[in-house]
């Protein structure tokens, strides 16, 4: 299992945009991937899970993976987070 | 004779104007129960049936959202579809729905009872969130249950009318508002909801009149009751008389004649034929103003008179209660930019004085109100300061007469900004702050003052009568209050050369910037902005588009060159004649 502290730098938060985009980008491993956010987790394959989080900009998530490609599914999503999801 | 005995009696009902338009027509009460849902146990051989409904659910909801998408991307562009694309998302959440059919084979519970259980969950949890943009998706979530729930029930969903009508419901969902615009919708009318709410976005996409929060309407209206919606200035009024039907008729035909006016020029800028672009902004009164102002295509609000929060308070308004109010406007007008004048009292305005002045105009008013009042002066600042998180609102204050008095007021400010600071509560830190010229004094020194903020904004009307020593409320002498005289058209030259000989835009929200007599003259003389009043905006507009700045800025030099009213008058006359013959002049 991996598990990286990140904080959302991107203005929108995960909002309904970026919170598609993860929630994509996390069905395309293998891996279980779950954030937590305060003590509340919720499962980052399930968009109306990413929606409740309610994670703006500046919260502090811990995401965990786990799984046979749960590197690969790591460097991902961290790079997902660093690129602020596209925004401009 | 059934009809004299039930004779109805009009009824008027205030709520928030959402989307702009006038519509008379009969109400069709839209009703949407809730689904009633019970628990039911099921046995293990009808496991497979219950999945199988429910799948069928799941198929149903989503075709019907994948068309009510297509049809507001078709209707609306991409960008409004956008609230649609996450209902999609839901129905298409793998990690959702496993869990569901799970509990239905697991738990031997029917399909109904466990769609709304589960679900349920992440509805509640979002309600309850601090954030205000995952609160209103809660909505989305419990439209999507809802939809599966209906669709599990195997229950059509109303949406075809006959004729025309005012729908007028507990509250509409997205889907429900735009589906619903497939019939010959005259307005919407819903008790709850403000001026961000779904409802009301969608009803201006679809350029459909809209009024919301109105509390109970759906409670006290009847199907095919006579309505009348006013969704400019946000009221409803039940079973009209003829003589207020004839009244909103009449408002509606003025409001279609101006809007024909517009049309065309209300996404233009105001700019002169040979480039030179001021500001058109509009004065704002009152909230209710809002969508009008927006529907003239102003560049922003120039001027927002907040001591029209006190009109008829005993007790100044809370700080809260301001921001709220500051927050409304700022946010309704976003991105375009919002000048809020702190509280001009005093004078002939509002408050009753603690003392008797013998010469009221002379005395405590403006700014020197709010400075002998700091604590009320500061809760004021904080307001306007909280209001001001998407960067698009300035401060200015009125009736200053010296350097001081600026000097003392940007102090306030910034103690203002540090106790939010203290407190965590967001501000943009680099608000403008620009002061108003109307005594003659703070003329003179227009070049210092303009050192100590980011604009001025000469107000004509007090201007002009400390200027000439007329009060125009006199009969006697109010004749002598001359809009154009020559010491006045003098005096605005010095104050714009001035002012932008310090780097600050010098702006008019005065009468005499919605004079069209005046628009040449002002352009011509330099000014960087005009703020008028929403009804003139257009001819203001129409009148510095069709001119050039060269040939405004050879008439202000042949104007400044007159030595009488009169004389200024015939000539600016003359110049409209020829050149305007339509707009109506004094």
């Amino acid at each position: 299992m991996i598990e990286r502290e990140i904080t959302i730098k991107n203005r929108a938060g995960l909002h309904t945009r970026p919170a598609a985009s993860l929630v994509k980008l996390a069905a395309k491993f293998k891996s279980d991937f779950f954030i937590d956010k305060d003590g509340f987790e919720i499962n980052a394959k399930s968009i109306i899970g990413v929606m409740t989080l309610a994670a703006d900009q500046g919260s502090k998530l811990l995401l965990r993976f786990s799984g046979e490609d749960e590197e690969e599914a790591c460097k991902a999503i961290l790079e997902l987070f660093e690129s602020g999801f596209g925004e401009p | 004779m059934e009809e004299a005995l039930t004779k109805k009696v009009e009824i008027v009902v205030k709520g928030i104007p959402a989307s702009p338009g006038i519509a008379i027509g009969p109400a069709f009460l839209f009703q949407k129960h809730a689904p009633t849902i019970f628990e039911k146990s099921i046995g293990e051989e009808e496991t497979k049936r219950e999945v199988e409904r429910l799948e069928q659910a799941v198929a149903r909801s989503q075709k019907e959202l994948g068309k009510i998408l297509e049809f507001a991307q078709q209707k609306l562009g991409d960008d409004t579809a956008k609230i649609f694309e996450a209902q999609l998302m839901i129905l298409e959440d793998t990690v959702l729905f496993d869990s569901i059919y799970g509990r239905v084979r697991k738990e031997l519970k029917n399909a109904e009872f466990v769609v709304e259980d589960e679900i349920g969950k992440y509805h509640r949890m979002m309600v309850a969130s601090k954030d205000e943009y995952t609160r209103e998706r809660a909505n989305d979530v419990e439209d999507v249950r809802n939809r599966i729930l209906r669709n599990l029930q195997e229950q059509k969903l109303i949406s075809r009318l006959e004729g025309s009508s005012v729908i007028v419901s507990q509250n509409l969902t997205a889907a429900d508002t735009l589906i619903l615009s497939r019939n010959d919708v005259l307005a919407y009318a819903t008790d709850i909801g403000g001026v961000t709410s779904h409802t009301a976005l969608l009803a201006r996409a679809l350029k459909i009149p809209a009024v919301v929060g109105l509390r109970n309407i759906s409670a006290i209206v009847h199907d095919a009751d006579n309505i009348i919606l006013d969704g400019y200035g946000g009221t409803v009024i039940l079973n009209p008389s003829n003589e207020t039907i004839k009244k909103y008729e009449a408002k509606r035909a003025l409001y279609l004649e101006f809007e024909k006016k517009l049309a065309g020029l209300r996404e233009l800028p105001a700019e002169t034929l040979d480039g030179h672009r001021v500001e058109l902004s509009a004065n704002l009164e009152f909230e209710q103003e809002l969508e009008f102002v927006h529907l003239q295509g102003a560049d922003g609000i120039g001027l927002y008179r907040s001591e029209m929060l006190l009109i008829g308070k005993e007790v100044f308004p809370s700080e809260e209660e301001q921001f709220q109010q500051y927050k409304l406007i700022a946010d309704t007008v976003y991105p375009k930019p919002v000048i809020i004048r702190t509280f001009d009292i005093g004078g002939d305005k509002f408050m009753a004085h603690p003392v008797k002045e013998s010469n009221p105009f002379l005395g405590w008013r403006g700014i020197r109100v709010m400075l002998d009042r700091p604590e009320l002066f500061l809760e004021q600042l904080r307001a306007i300061l909280r209001a001001s998180t998407r960067k698009n609102v300035s401060i200015m204050f009125p009736m200053v007469s010296n350097i001081k008095e600026v000097r003392n007021a940007k102090k306030l400010i910034e103690d203002a900004k540090r106790q939010l600071e203290a407190e965590h509560k967001p501000f943009d830190d680099k608000l403008k702050i620009g002061v108003m010229i109307e005594v003659p004094a703070a003329a003179v020194i227009a070049e210092d003052l303009a050192k100590e903020v980011s604009f001025l904004s000469i107000g004509t009307n007090d201007l002009i009568q400390y200027l000439i020593a007329v009060d125009r409320g006199n009969d006697v002498v109010a004749d002598l209050y001359q809009e154009f005289h020559p010491a006045v058209i003098r005096f605005l030259r010095r104050i714009i050369e001035r002012g932008q000989k310090s780097d600050v835009w010098v702006g008019m929200c005065g009468e005499m910037a919605g004079d069209p007599m005046a628009t040449m003259l002002l352009l011509g003389l330099g000014l960087n902005e005009f703020s008028v009043v929403p009804n003139v905006l257009p001819e203001i507009k129409k009148i510095i588009r069709a001119v050039k700045y060269k040939e405004a800025k050879k008439l202000a030099k042949d104007v400044l060159a007159l030595e009488t009213e009169d004389e200024v008058k015939d000539y600016l006359r003359a110049v409209m004649k020829k050149k305007f013959p339509d707009i109506p002049i004094e």
